[in-house]
């Protein structure tokens, strides 16, 4: 009954959200330049949709976050797993990580344009950089998470270091790699958008400047629906990496 | 010949505070086959003990030898030595990531044995410990008692001829502690190895042990030896017997009086 209850809920809900942005629009007579009623959003979506060129517009913003996020995720294990495991490094690189962590990466952005150009490059680096420090600091802290227990497991079966990695160092890491890719894909894709407001004409962060300077306020928030359905498939990949990956976590299993 | 030797071994923790040392020079012989418990209170070195018989730390003096062999060259351990170990810890530390089947077989795969023949030997030693049919469940599945029974397969997988054991069913209720008490009898029985067992309960000592090594704390020594001559199989009734009561006791004061 009840789960039939929470089934029901959230649909009704948005409903009726949406019921009342209609009647609030109609009834307080706000310009659709500034708030388009839902019905209007709708349609600009079903519009867009319908559009040759959209498609190439996401397939542009699913590229280059794509790309960004696989730099990022490689680089953040890769270095990730070194700095876990050797104290002296970690403390050398540490100034370097909090510095780099704390500049506002978007600030950046400006300044990857002027380097990597207005093309798919300056958009690919800015998600990388942006979704690296999720991964990275959470590969760290999953490498140094490794139980003392289980490393004198593996030390009285005399393993390897290749044994180790591979058995014990890897999977016990997973969890918190695949947390830091959950937060790092979302990065990723605001790291995108948010370049491809600044420069270049594909995408959908260009998309939504050109409907915000073509005052066409049910398009804008019709591509934001858009972004927003790419960016739950993205987080639901990962989802789905963590039921493949690893499931023998609680994370990787379904909600009772 | 003898299973275990240690001829002279001090050990010493290096701390903020200054050097602590947690085991005195000591000299113990264990003989193949036999069955010592280390028995003492907390912080009387027993765990040091059986961690520098493990390999698992390097003594700061003396000799550690295992089946006639040294097991520390320099700071390099013997590997043969050390797969004459097999050792359970007080927590089963099964790998949450493999099922119970591949934590089993995992000290096989690692020294290369073929998947058949692993998979083979983890089902036999399941049944031998008592789960068998879990073998596809995940750790997290078992109850404490089934993953520390899984733990002691893992250890026996590749056949040592010694098997440590730190406190291994502290974690467990006593009613699954007397019940694991009657099969660790059962598998050493089976396997005929060597077993060294820490505990610090007198009563699983006793039940337990051919011969128990009493050790006292600051530093960690040993206090006293006591053999132990129950017949075997030893059943639940060896309890009620008043000699195991007097032992018991006697130790009881020994402790006490630390």
């Amino acid at each position: 009954m009840r789960a039939r209850l929470e089934w029901i809920a959230s649909p009704l809900l948005l409903l009726v959200l949406l019921g009342f942005w209609q009647w609030y629009v109609t009834a307080a007579h706000v310009s659709a330049f500034i708030l388009p009623p839902p019905t209007a959003v709708w349609s600009g979506f079903v519009y867009l949709v319908g559009l040759k060129s959209t498609w190439v517009h996401v397939w542009v913003t699913i590229e280059e976050t794509v790309a960004g996020f696989v730099l990022a995720a490689v680089a953040g294990v890769l270095i990730g797993v070194p700095v876990g495991k050797l104290r002296w490094l970690e403390r050398t690189l540490n100034p370097f990580i909090i510095a780099s962590q704390v500049v506002p990466k978007v600030a950046l952005v400006p300044l990857f344009i002027v380097w990597f150009g207005f093309g798919s490059t300056s958009k690919i680096v800015v998600s990388a950089v942006i979704a690296f420090f999720p991964i990275f600091t959470n590969t760290v802290l999953g490498v140094k998470s490794i139980e003392a227990g289980h490393r004198d497991v593996m030390t009285s079966l005399n393993a390897s270091r290749l044994a180790r990695f591979t058995r014990l160092e890897l999977p016990s890491a997973a969890p918190y790699i695949l947390t830091g890719m959950e937060v790092g894909i979302v990065l990723a894709i605001i790291g995108c958008v948010v370049a491809q407001f600044l420069g270049g004409n594909a995408g959908l962060g260009y998309l939504l400047v050109a409907e915000m300077n073509a005052y066409q306020t049910d398009l804008l928030f019709a591509v934001i629906l858009l972004l927003t359905l790419v960016g739950f498939a993205f987080y639901a990949a990962i989802g789905a990496a963590r039921r493949v990956l690893i499931p023998w976590h609680s994370s990787g299993q379904a909600q009772p | 010949m003898s299973s275990i030797r240690l001829e002279g071994v001090r050990k010493q923790f290096e701390s903020r505070a200054g050097a602590v040392v947690a085991l005195a020079p000591t000299d113990l012989a264990i003989a193949e086959r036999e069955m010592v418990v280390l028995l003492g209170p907390s912080g009387c070195g027993k765990t040091t003990l059986l961690r520098l018989i493990a390999g698992l730390i390097p003594p700061t003096e003396g000799r550690v030898q295992v089946a006639g062999r040294d097991l520390w060259t320099g700071d390099r351990r013997d590997p043969a030595a050390v797969a004459d170990l097999g050792v359970v810890f007080q927590d089963a530390n099964l790998f949450p990531w493999y099922t119970v089947e591949r934590n089993i077989a995992m000290p096989l795969a690692m020294r290369g044995v073929g998947r058949a023949a692993r998979q083979a030997r983890a089902r036999e030693l399941a049944k031998m410990v008592g789960i068998a049919g879990f073998g596809q469940r995940w750790p997290r599945e078992l109850s404490g008692g089934m993953r520390q029974r899984a733990a002691i397969a893992r250890a026996l997988s590749y056949e040592p001829s010694i098997l440590l054991m730190d406190e291994p069913f502290g974690a467990l209720d006593a009613m699954t502690r007397d019940t694991m008490n009657l099969e660790l009898q059962r598998i050493w029985t089976e396997t005929g190895c060597t077993i060294v067992l820490v505990t610090h309960s007198i009563g699983e000592a006793v039940f337990l042990a051919d011969r128990i090594v009493l050790l006292s704390p600051r530093p960690g020594r040993i206090a006293h030896v006591a053999t132990v001559d129950f017949p075997r199989p030893r059943g639940p009734e060896v309890q009620a017997d008043p000699k195991f009561a007097a032992l018991c006791a006697d130790l009881r004061g020994r402790l006490d009086r630390m």
